[in-house]
């Protein structure tokens, strides 16, 4: 019993010596700051910054010296925190936010041929470039819905995205996943938007989707400063450029592709700080 | 003697009595011509020609661009109404230029052959000339025809094998060229195998084609080096790997071409181009092909002018009968389904078929694991692991499952008791794959 009790004991203080040298002589050295980073981060992984997982963002930044600031999801204050310890400035950076480009619902959009096959955007636009007479929509199959790592994005009853702007995190992962481009990201607060990507010449434009922008430029003459005609296709060239009278001349847009963005929402959000 | 077969595959009703009795009609095209620049494997052939041009039969509208290229000509004299993106019946918009026919059919003065006789032609000018000719393989994969005819330095060619199978349902151009050209066709044929120093030619023809295998063996009676083959009638039994494993029992390594065993596969089609384009200079702007289906009239083989509407030739053949369900370009397994009858006939445009009544197929249940694709892949493969690696997301291992090998010929989409689009899911992830390994290359 007792020899049981030795043998048992000195086995025990050997190896824990092993250990113990073990510990000091091989330990190798982790920067506490990537720990702390990694514990501030949303642990979300989306991975809208461009590094693999939050893990591997906290450690781009400390080791190699990535750029702070990259975490969407993140607010203004986590990001400061970041900047703080790592003793850099972190600049005020609006929050962005993904918004639909497109308005051709099911009741105003055809379809041009009945689709059988795997309900997926990305494949749709591989058979005859989508299955919507129009080349550039929405084509509907929830794309985005499905990469949408926050829950963010649901499909509405007309077949379009929407997007749940207190929840976007401005990640990013749905305008990768979109085969159309319809989900661009803006700032929260740009107040105008041309929600329609068809460069259709006008009239093949008007055919295909009662919504579609036909590049009249009645848009373009109401605020110069803001908004031009390419393509066939209005485009905002300076979000800034929109004056409170000339929004309200956005009106007349023919077919609504143009018009302001839901003022409201946008304000409350501002109001939060995010 | 047993016919010749590889080992899988499948037997769908080959439909063929439709139209094989019917003698191949030339067609006009209508009064307005759409030839998009991009018909064949490689890269698109840049445009030469601009809105107002006047265009004479014959006339390159389209240059090749790189090795693996074709140029497009112009099937008709008229005026080009614009050089714009059309709907191009492979399923996406492709630079198009759309003519305006004048009738007239002017040809091009400039064209003439090189030589009177198509034996007094080398080598070099064969290659030269089908690559002027913007000769492409005319089974329905369009590939450029010169590329093939120059294989690498390094690889003897000992064997030309002429795939005359046409085995996709319904399709009988093949069927009626093999009768009406016979002798056309084994003419270019022997300067194919001139040009790429065989010495022996092989023709593959199936089975349910017994008029062709008869007259073909009279033909070359006498003729020891020229053998023609009864294979069975199975599909995929045309697809190039198919046959030549069939009739000389080799096998094409992963990833390799007809060339890594020493055989080059030339369709009979593309050989009757090849024929036409050396005996009289004028480049491909016609093929031959079928119309058929039970929604349209009247069934045919017609020779069409590249760029001719969909719908001019359906109106031809009587136009269209019944409850129309779909149109599709090509055979019923590998065909491409259309949107609209507004788009043009192409080089690989090998037939058009108008299918009425219900679609085939049906609900998709879950795959029960069953593993009737995998024993009839023709190339071995096991379809559903790599759509179900596809669908989890993981083209990438999808790809050591041999996502790259498939040939997409449908064989695994026909037998699948519970209709999954497995044809679509592979391409979905060949997609994926592509765009997985620009993203890795890109990263370092």
């Amino acid at each position: 019993m007792l020899m049981a009790i030795i043998i048992m004991g000195g086995v025990a203080f050997f190896f824990s010596t092993v250990l113990v040298i073990a510990d000091k002589k091989l330990r190798v050295e982790v920067d506490p700051r990537i720990e702390e980073i990694a514990a501030l981060l949303p642990q979300a992984n989306c991975g809208g910054c461009g590094f693999p997982g939050c893990k591997g963002y906290a450690t781009a930044i400390v080791m190699n010296g990535a750029p702070v600031g990259k975490c969407a999801p993140s607010g203004a204050e986590v990001n400061e925190a970041i900047g703080r310890i790592m003793g850099v400035e972190v600049s005020e950076r609006v929050r962005r936010v993904v918004r639909v480009h497109c308005r051709g619902a099911e009741s105003v959009a055809a379809r041009k041929a009945l689709y059988v096959g795997i309900p997926s955007c990305q494949a749709v636009s591989m058979v005859q470039s989508g299955d919507k007479l129009c080349d550039w929509g929405c084509l509907g199959y929830g794309d985005c819905a499905k990469a949408c790592p926050f829950g963010g994005i649901t499909l509405g009853e007309n077949g379009l995205p929407q997007v749940n702007e207190e929840v976007c995190t401005g990640c990013g992962l749905c305008v990768a996943s979109c085969p159309k481009k319809i989900l661009q990201l803006h700032g929260i607060d740009e107040r105008v938007i041309v929600a329609c990507r068809s460069e259709d010449p006008p009239k093949q434009a008007k055919s295909s989707c009662a919504n579609a922008c036909i590049g009249c430029g009645i848009c373009a003459r109401a605020c110069p400063e803001a908004v031009e005609v390419k393509n066939h296709l209005a485009c905002v060239k300076d979000p800034g450029g929109f004056s409170d009278e000339c929004i309200a001349k956005l009106e007349k847009c023919p077919t609504g592709a143009i018009g302001p963005v839901d003022q409201g929402k946008a304000e409350a959000l501002r109001a939060e700080g995010a | 003697m047993r016919a010749k077969t590889f080992a899988k595959g499948v037997h769908p009703w080959d439909f063929k009595e439709l139209s094989k009795q019917r003698p191949t009609e030339v067609v006009k095209p209508g009064k307005r011509v759409v030839i998009p620049l991009h018909q064949h494997t490689g890269a698109p052939a840049e445009p030469l020609v601009k809105k107002g041009d006047r265009l004479l039969v014959g006339q390159k509208i389209g240059e090749a661009k790189g090795f693996i290229s074709a140029p497009v000509h112009s099937s008709v004299s008229g005026t080009v109404l614009s050089v714009a993106p059309f709907l191009s019946p492979v399923g996406r918009k492709v630079l198009c230029v759309e003519i305006e026919n004048d009738d007239g059919y002017e040809v091009n003065p400039s064209i003439r052959p090189c030589h009177e006789g198509i034996e007094e032609y080398t080598p070099q000018e064969v290659r030269e000339s089908v690559r002027e000719a913007g000769i492409v393989g005319l089974g329905g994969a369009a590939f450029p025809t010169a590329v093939k005819l120059s294989p690498p330095k390094d690889q003897t060619i000992d064997a030309v094998v002429l795939n005359g199978a046409e085995c996709e349902p319904y399709l009988t151009t093949d069927h009626r060229l093999m009768l009406e050209r016979a002798d056309e066709i084994l003419k270019a044929a022997e300067a194919v195998r001139m040009t790429v120093g065989a010495k022996e030619i092989h023709v593959g023809i199936e089975e349910n084609k017994g008029d062709v295998i008869d007259l073909w063996s009279r033909k070359v009676k006498g003729i020891p080096h020229v053998h023609v083959e009864a294979v069975k009638t199975k599909y995929p039994q045309g697809g190039e790997k198919m046959l030549i494993k069939a009739l000389l029992n080799r096998e094409v390594p992963c990833g390799g071409l007809p060339f890594n065993v020493g055989v080059i596969v030339q369709n009979v089609g593309t050989l009757n181009a090849v024929y036409d384009s050396l005996t009289t200079g004028m480049p491909l702007i016609k093929r031959g092909l079928t119309i058929s289906g039970d929604g349209v009239a009247k069934p045919s083989n017609l020779e069409v002018s590249i760029g001719t509407l969909f719908s001019d030739l359906i109106e031809g053949c009587g136009g269209y009968k019944g409850d129309v369900n779909r149109v599709l370009m090509g055979g019923p397994m590998m065909g491409i389904s259309q949107s609209t009858d507004q788009v043009p006939v192409i080089k690989a445009t090998s037939g058009i078929l108008v299918m009425a009544g219900a679609a085939p197929g049906g609900k998709e249940y879950p795959c029960i694991g069953c593993n009737s694709c995998t024993n009839h892949c023709p190339m071995g493969l096991v379809p559903t692991t790599i759509v179900s690696l596809v669908r989890a997301g993981k083209a990438m291992e999808s790809k050591d499952w041999g996502l790259t090998d498939c040939m997409e010929c449908g064989t695994c989409a026909f037998v699948c008791p519970a209709h999954i689009p497995l044809v679509q899911w592979v391409r979905y992830g060949k997609a994926e794959y592509l765009k997985e390994k620009k993203r890795l290359e890109s990263q370092g």
